[in-house]
């Protein structure tokens, strides 16, 4: 590998051009551990995003007025508002108050990775809220009916017949709300998560390779996010059903 | 086709259905034999698709008794005892029957694997057999979005037969079809209550009515009007507003 | 309009509709807003009703932390009015011209991405596709750093200061989502438009100009003011940026009154001009959305 990373060197001396996250060993681990940050964030907060978005669409459908108030106000703060602000909130309004004291000093309990996922997650949450609903209820009530009177139990019925659906239903409108989220990751940089733009700054600022580092980053995340937007469209013609869409 | 047998297998008594404030039906009594075929007609909001479900047990009745079979409708409480009473009783709806995520063939095949735990060769082997008697083996891998509305209605009645229901019923299968597939499903139809199946049909096709019904029965406003053979309802009938509804209609 | 499926080689032949009108809705929503790249903002009155509840909670629980001899909460606010009002004031100047500037480029850009020259219409789409993949906030940085801080044309020296640049920078994008909104209205009149002003002898240009533009901008209309709203929201990011615009208004503001529990009460004030500024407008699309509604 030696000499694929020399080769680096040589332009830097040749050209100027100083790609030093891939000579230098420590701004490539640097750079690489922001790489997986960002991806670990997206992973994570996918994951978390539509779990919330599933419990919330089964809450909404709850008999208790509460329930159905208290998911709807949640739905409408996340959505009408700044993701930035949200983050502020959570980590500097939230945070300040979650505090232990370790040798007479204010530490926060929670880390400020664990508010940027908890955040981002709740916002996209929202979205997936309105989404998940929307498919479920879009699944027309005689198929469920004929479902039931095939003699399928209502379990049998949701899970075979509802969800494969409201899911096909929902996907197109699901991609979007990700690849989003993939994107608002950055702003995680603003409480000093060490994602990917937070590294670059740090490696810029050390090595003064400024317009060369925004470059790679500018890459990078068009390579991140187009690869997901692109595995997202494969997924969605995979399990399209000939008829079924618009 | 005159029923062979006098048993009636379908008894609905005195039966009341309100969503809400709105009385849909009204003390609604009819007896269908088994082997027998009935049609229901009458104008929309009378009714008769509440009843159909009320049979199947879809819609549970404030007051009266149905009774399809050995089972009290009514009575039924858990969710097996409605599968098993759908395992007697198969109903055919109007629109959006199939399962647009499965091909045709899975859809027939679906249920019998599912519900009745059989083994998948067989219910494949007799779901190809069911399709087949409904004109439909060259369509057996193609998805409902690729089927016309005629075709549609005929998988569905193929996957409610693979059920072997004892009943049968039709909650206006025709209604969204134009003219040439109408036939094409009600030929199907015709085929099954030949072979013996007892029907309940809701219809507006009069003429198929009074081909193969033994009973009909015009509902209006909740209730019964008038019923008995088609000759005989659509010829001579007796009240006023079966008069004004086929006089509308025909 | 929308490329989520190939069933454009398999027409729909069935008579009865397999997906109800809701499912359809959705997609079409679905295709929307991935076309316009944000999600719809729907705004109502009741959200500037919980803001304002919010901001009462807030003004509570500083309150009930004041302590002898310091001023009331509402006080302090009305001292920092002015400040925060000269912030907010220029958070809306940053997202009209970044509106105006992203607009016009991304005009031409949807244009150019149904032209009939090969490479015209390849390198739209990545110009497009480029911006559209990137984060904002990469974009800010990018613009922040890269462009130079002066420039110097006819001999004159114009400073670019860093609120300009930011600017520029919230621009890009604009770009990308205006150059996907004018290319899926274009895309979304039907071809017998086209054929009917061909076979009236109408040239490419023509038909362009006085048959398909003037119907694409009742449907255009809906999503750009939506990107408005998001984009006016967005100017808040510029304060990462180091922009003193609002948001880092009131940092410095509720650091400087040094007081724990301030934070909802001005938090809630700040997000209730937002509400106020966005909300005329987010109402607006939705009559609008409705006046031209299209039934695709």
């Amino acid at each position: 590998m030696e000499p694929f990373w020399d080769w680096f060197r040589w332009l830097h001396d040749a050209t100027g051009i100083n790609l030093s996250i891939f000579y230098d060993p420590f701004d490539r681990g640097r750079f690489a551990s922001g790489f997986l940050m960002t991806v670990k964030l997206s992973a994570v907060c996918i994951v978390l995003s539509v779990l919330i978005g599933i419990v919330g669409a089964w809450l909404q459908g709850s008999r208790l007025r509460i329930t159905r108030k208290l998911i709807y106000w949640y739905i409408q703060f996340f959505r009408n508002t700044p993701p930035l602000v949200q983050l502020y909130f959570f980590y500097f309004g939230v945070g300040s108050f979650m505090t232990t004291q370790v040798s007479g000093i204010a530490i926060p309990v929670v880390s400020n990775v664990a508010w940027a996922i908890v955040s981002l997650s709740f916002f996209a949450g929202a979205f997936n809220v309105e989404i998940f609903r929307s498919g479920v209820e879009a699944v027309p009530k005689t198929t469920i009916e004929a479902a039931e009177s095939l003699g399928f139990s209502r379990l049998r019925t949701y899970l075979l017949i509802v969800l494969p659906l409201a899911f096909r239903i929902s996907l197109p409108a699901l991609n979007n709300n990700l690849v989003n989220l993939v994107k608002t990751t950055t702003l995680a940089y603003a409480i000093a998560v060490p994602e990917m733009l937070y590294v670059s700054s740090q490696i810029w600022s050390d090595e003064l390779n400024v317009p060369v580092m925004m470059n790679v980053l500018l890459l990078c995340y068009f390579g991140l996010v187009g690869s997901l937007v692109y595995v997202m469209h494969r997924w969605e013609r995979g399990i399209s059903v000939p008829g079924f869409g618009v | 086709m005159p029923a062979t047998n006098a048993e009636p297998i379908v008894v609905v008594r005195d039966v009341h259905k309100s969503f809400g404030p709105v009385e849909v039906l009204k003390g609604v009594s009819l007896e269908v034999a088994k082997g027998g075929v009935a049609c229901i007609i009458g104008p929309s909001g009378s009714g008769k698709s509440t009843l159909l479900r009320c049979i199947n047990g879809l819609v549970p009745i404030d007051q009266g008794s149905i009774r399809v079979g050995e089972f009290d409708v009514h009575k039924l409480k858990t969710d097996a005892e409605k599968i098993a009473l759908r395992k007697e009783v198969s109903i055919v709806f109007q629109q959006y029957n199939l399962f647009p995520h499965k091909t045709a063939l899975e859809n027939v095949m679906m249920a019998p694997i599912h519900v009745l735990k059989e083994g998948k060769d067989e219910v494949r082997l007799r779901a190809a057999a069911l399709l087949k008697r409904v004109g439909l083996s060259a369509k057996a891998d193609a998805y409902p979005g690729e089927l016309s509305g005629g075709q549609q209605q005929r998988v569905a009645i193929a996957r409610s037969l693979a059920m072997r229901p004892e009943v049968m019923l039709f909650d206006e299968v025709t209604g969204a079809l134009d003219p040439e597939t109408v036939k094409e499903v009600l030929n199907t139809i015709k085929a099954l209550a030949q072979d013996g199946m007892t029907c309940i049909l809701v219809t507006h096709e009069m003429r198929f009515a009074r081909e193969i019904a033994d009973q009909v029965y015009f509902t209006d406003g909740g209730v019964i009007v008038e019923s008995g053979p088609p000759a005989q309802l659509f010829d001579h009938p007796t009240k006023e507003r079966t008069r004004a509804f086929l006089s509308e209609i025909l | 309009m929308s490329r989520l499926r190939c069933t454009d080689a398999l027409p729909q032949r069935t008579d009865l509709p397999v997906l109800l009108p809701a499912a359809a809705r959705l997609l079409r929503t679905a295709a929307v807003e991935r076309t316009a790249g944000v999600f719809m903002l729907r705004l109502r009155a009741k959200h500037g009703v919980a803001l304002v509840a919010l901001f009462l909670i807030g003004c509570a629980i500083a309150e009930a932390q004041v302590q002898a001899g310091h001023p009331s909460i509402l006080a302090t606010l009305w001292k920092w009015t002015p400040l925060l009002l000269r912030g907010f004031l220029f958070n809306l100047l940053i997202s009209a011209i970044a509106m105006a500037l992203g607009t016009l480029v991304g005009l031409f850009l949807g244009f150019a991405q149904i032209s009939l020259v090969t490479p015209v219409k390849k390198g739209a789409w990545l110009t497009t596709h480029f911006f559209r993949n990137a984060p904002w906030l990469v974009l800010l940085f990018y613009c922040l750093f890269l462009l130079p801080f002066q420039v110097t044309v006819l001999g004159l020296t114009f400073p670019i200061p860093d609120w300009i640049k930011a600017t520029f920078g919230l621009s890009l994008p604009v770009m990308a989502n205006v150059s996907e909104i004018v290319r899926g209205a274009l895309q979304s009149i039907p071809t017998t438009q086209w054929e009917s002003a061909a076979s009236l002898a109408f040239t490419r240009r023509q038909t362009l100009w006085m048959i398909i533009l003037p119907q694409c901008i009742k449907r255009m209309l809906p999503p750009w003011m939506n990107l408005y709203a998001i984009l006016t929201m967005a100017t808040v990011l510029t304060s990462i940026v180091g922009v003193n615009e609002m948001m880092s208004l009131t940092r410095q503001a509720l650091s400087a009154e040094n007081r724990p529990g301030l934070l909802l009460a001005f938090y809630s004030y700040v997000l209730f001009w937002f509400f106020l500024y966005c909300y005329p407008i987010a109402r607006w699309t939705v009559r609008l959305e409705a006046k031209y509604a299209v039934n695709i």
